[in-house]
């Protein structure tokens, strides 16, 4: 009984403090305050995404239109700043923005049982065409000039730490307290393991589904605000990257399992932190661009291949294979 | 006798003359007037762009759409936002549909550049637009990639090289590693860096078109090495994360940002706000000139598709601090 189980997000973790090691002892300026700033601060709108994709995974849900939603909410903010309307304004009816494509993915997954992959997936090709096409006619929106309190979210430094650490640093506590202490946090893991029980029981599903790819949405919304803060604009072309994927690869690689029910924030911490530390390493070592998607990609199927050797699939996780994607 | 020989012809001389002064005050018909406009009019142009929505391609097209209304050929955009699968799959739709002619604008030098062949087999006539496949077209009409990159090396070899005083240290940030741009700069920044000793280039690492990704190479470079001299980019777009990484770091009066792009507004004012110190310009108002002409002059040349072969490399404007104004940025609305 006193045997160690090492989960997938033990292993990631490892591999992360093994890298982290390394690159101590071979880098020069690697375990220095400011480049370990660097570091959390390149990948803290990553993680800032991972948790949001991170409560519907465990919700056994996905959500594929969270960079479209970041993309389309703050562009539109931006385009309404730069032709007069204030800032807060254009803010507030951003936000509302979000919440509405948050609204309609959770409805469509809620109450017309749509598998979320598709809805959400269709959901980010409409409400990025949509805005493409009526909301902001240029593809790099600029934020407007001399709006410090906006900058700041952005550039802005507290004791030491860039804001956008705090950002996510705050958001983790809040959804990891919200997850652990609130009914609706615990109807989230009942609902994700066995969505059918939890019904029965008396928690109300389809609702708790619904507020889910809200508050995902208003995360996106946040992570929006802070990236778009910190590069004083807003690029559509993230949409166009594999932006979605990596916030999937932090979620995943952390180990929150795609079949729902398993895991919390520490896992995003982690799948985060590993991503961060092989990038900014990597950086550092000036390894070329297609050189990086390789080691990346191999450290991926390794993270993956270990983890199925020590946590084999058996009888129980087989039959949940519906959720599984 | 002569004399009267001489008035006689005179007279009729002056007599065959006169009808053709008659019809003189009522101006004169044009002969060469009339082909160019019929060998324009009803003439079918696609251009494929890397995708419309940013400064470049909206510059483009809003002064290629002025040209096609005056002259009576249609213009038609096919956006593949991005996307190479999108523009090879437009592109081959478009050979079977045969217009007469076709403005590839490549997402690197390979993607396009068997199709653009087959364009041309197929009896299309195809004008690349700035950046260029390996396959040579009927013209291409764009930045001399490699020029830009001497340019840009140059500037940087005279701020951070021998005899500056300054540290030699050089961040290039790359674009889409498989872009002409991309390739043809690098190449110019390789020759010229390695004719000075001083100069080191401590990171090479690409942004794919992305200011968060600038950013983020830049914060960790600038953690390596900060006494980082210069920095060399592939896109003004691009390169705005660098410079705001360099600001955040206090250190935007000791690094030199030197890039490219068209010479947009949003360039100039982010010369202003000290995010670059300088963006060599390829100046989209002329290039957007250069290829309505290009077009023109296509469409009407009797060669076959992929017959002749030319280049017009179009003029470039180092901008920085003491030269931007109206003259040399432009915004969308002028344009349109």
């Amino acid at each position: 009984m006193g045997k160690v189980r090492l989960s997938q997000e033990g292993v990631v973790f490892a591999l992360a403090v093994f890298l982290f090691v390394a690159f101590s002892l071979t880098l020069n300026n690697f375990l220095t305050s400011g480049n370990l700033i660097a570091l959390v601060r390149s990948v803290a709108i990553l993680g800032i995404l991972g948790l949001g994709m991170g409560l519907v995974v465990i919700g056994r849900g996905i959500d594929l239109a969270m960079v479209a939603t970041m993309v389309v909410s703050l562009s539109w903010v931006l385009s309404m700043a730069q032709s007069g309307v204030p800032l807060a304004t254009a803010l507030l009816l951003g936000a509302l923005l979000a919440l509405g494509i948050g609204l309609l993915s959770g409805i469509l997954v809620a109450y017309a049982d749509i598998p979320a992959i598709f809805t959400t997936l269709a959901m980010g090709l409409v409400a990025y065409g949509a805005g493409r096409a009526f909301l902001f006619q240029i593809d790099v929106q600029n934020t407007p000039a001399g709006i410090e309190w906006f900058n700041f979210l952005g550039t802005g430094i507290v004791l030491g730490i860039p804001m956008p650490i705090v950002a996510f640093g705050t958001l983790a506590a809040l959804l990891a307290a919200v997850l652990r202490y609130t009914r609706f946090g615990r109807f989230v893991y009942a609902a994700g393991d066995n969505a059918v029980a939890a019904r029965i029981t008396g928690i109300p599903l389809r609702p708790l589904i619904v507020v889910q790819y809200v508050i995902t949405s208003m995360i996106a919304f946040l992570a929006g605000v802070v990236m778009a803060a910190a590069v004083s604009s807003m690029s559509t072309r993230v949409y166009n990257s594999t932006m979605i994927y990596d916030v999937l690869l932090v979620v995943v690689l952390g180990g929150i399992s795609l079949s729902g029910g398993r895991g919390g924030v520490r896992n995003v911490l982690v799948g985060t932190l590993l991503v961060g530390v092989l990038l900014n390493g990597m950086t550092i070592l000036d390894i070329t661009y297609t050189t990086q998607n390789l080691v990346k990609s191999l450290i991926l199927l390794l993270a993956i291949t270990v983890d199925s050797f020590i946590n084999p699939r058996d009888e129980q996780t087989s039959q949940q294979s519906q959720g599984d994607i | 006798m002569t004399i009267r020989k001489l008035l006689t012809a005179g007279l009729i001389a002056l007599g065959m003359a006169m009808p053709t002064i008659a019809s003189a005050d009522d101006g004169l018909d044009n002969p060469s007037r009339n082909p160019f406009y019929d060998g324009l009019k009803g003439k079918r142009v696609v251009f494929i762009p890397l995708a419309m929505g940013f400064d470049l391609t909206e510059g483009w097209a809003a002064i290629m759409r002025k040209q096609a209304e005056d002259l009576g050929y249609t213009l038609e955009i096919r956006d593949p936002n991005w996307s190479t699968d999108a523009g090879t799959r437009a592109l081959t739709a478009l050979i079977a549909d045969k217009p007469d002619l076709i403005i590839a604008h490549n997402p690197d030098v390979q993607s396009y550049a068997r199709l653009l062949k087959r364009a041309m087999d197929a009896g299309i006539k195809v004008i690349q637009l700035n950046l260029e496949s390996v396959v040579p077209t009927d013209a291409y009409v764009g930045a001399d990639w490699a020029r830009v990159g001497y340019i840009q090396a140059d500037v940087l070899v005279k701020q951070c090289g021998t005899g500056s005083g300054k540290s030699g240290k050089i961040a290039i940030v790359r674009g889409q590693p498989t872009a002409a741009s991309d390739l043809y700069e690098l190449y110019a920044y390789k020759q010229t860096f390695a004719k000075d000793p001083a100069i080191q280039i401590v990171s090479e690492q690409a942004a794919q078109y992305d200011p968060a990704k600038a950013r983020a190479i830049m914060e960790t470079v600038l953690q390596q090495h900060p006494d980082l001299c210069g920095v060399v980019g592939n896109w003004d777009n691009q390169d705005i994360g660098a410079g705001a990484a360099i600001q955040a770091a206090g250190k935007a009066d000791d690094i030199y940002v030197v890039t490219s792009g068209g010479g947009n507004q949003i360039g100039c004012d982010n010369i202003e706000k000290g995010l670059l110190d300088m963006i060599i310009s390829y100046d989209v108002p002329l290039q957007g000139n250069a290829i309505n002409q290009q077009i023109a002059q296509t469409l009407l040349a009797p060669a076959a598709a992929g017959e002749s072969q030319t280049a017009y490399y179009t003029p470039l404007t180092p901008l920085t601090k003491d030269n931007i104004g109206p003259r040399n940025c432009w915004n969308l609305e002028q344009l349109k």
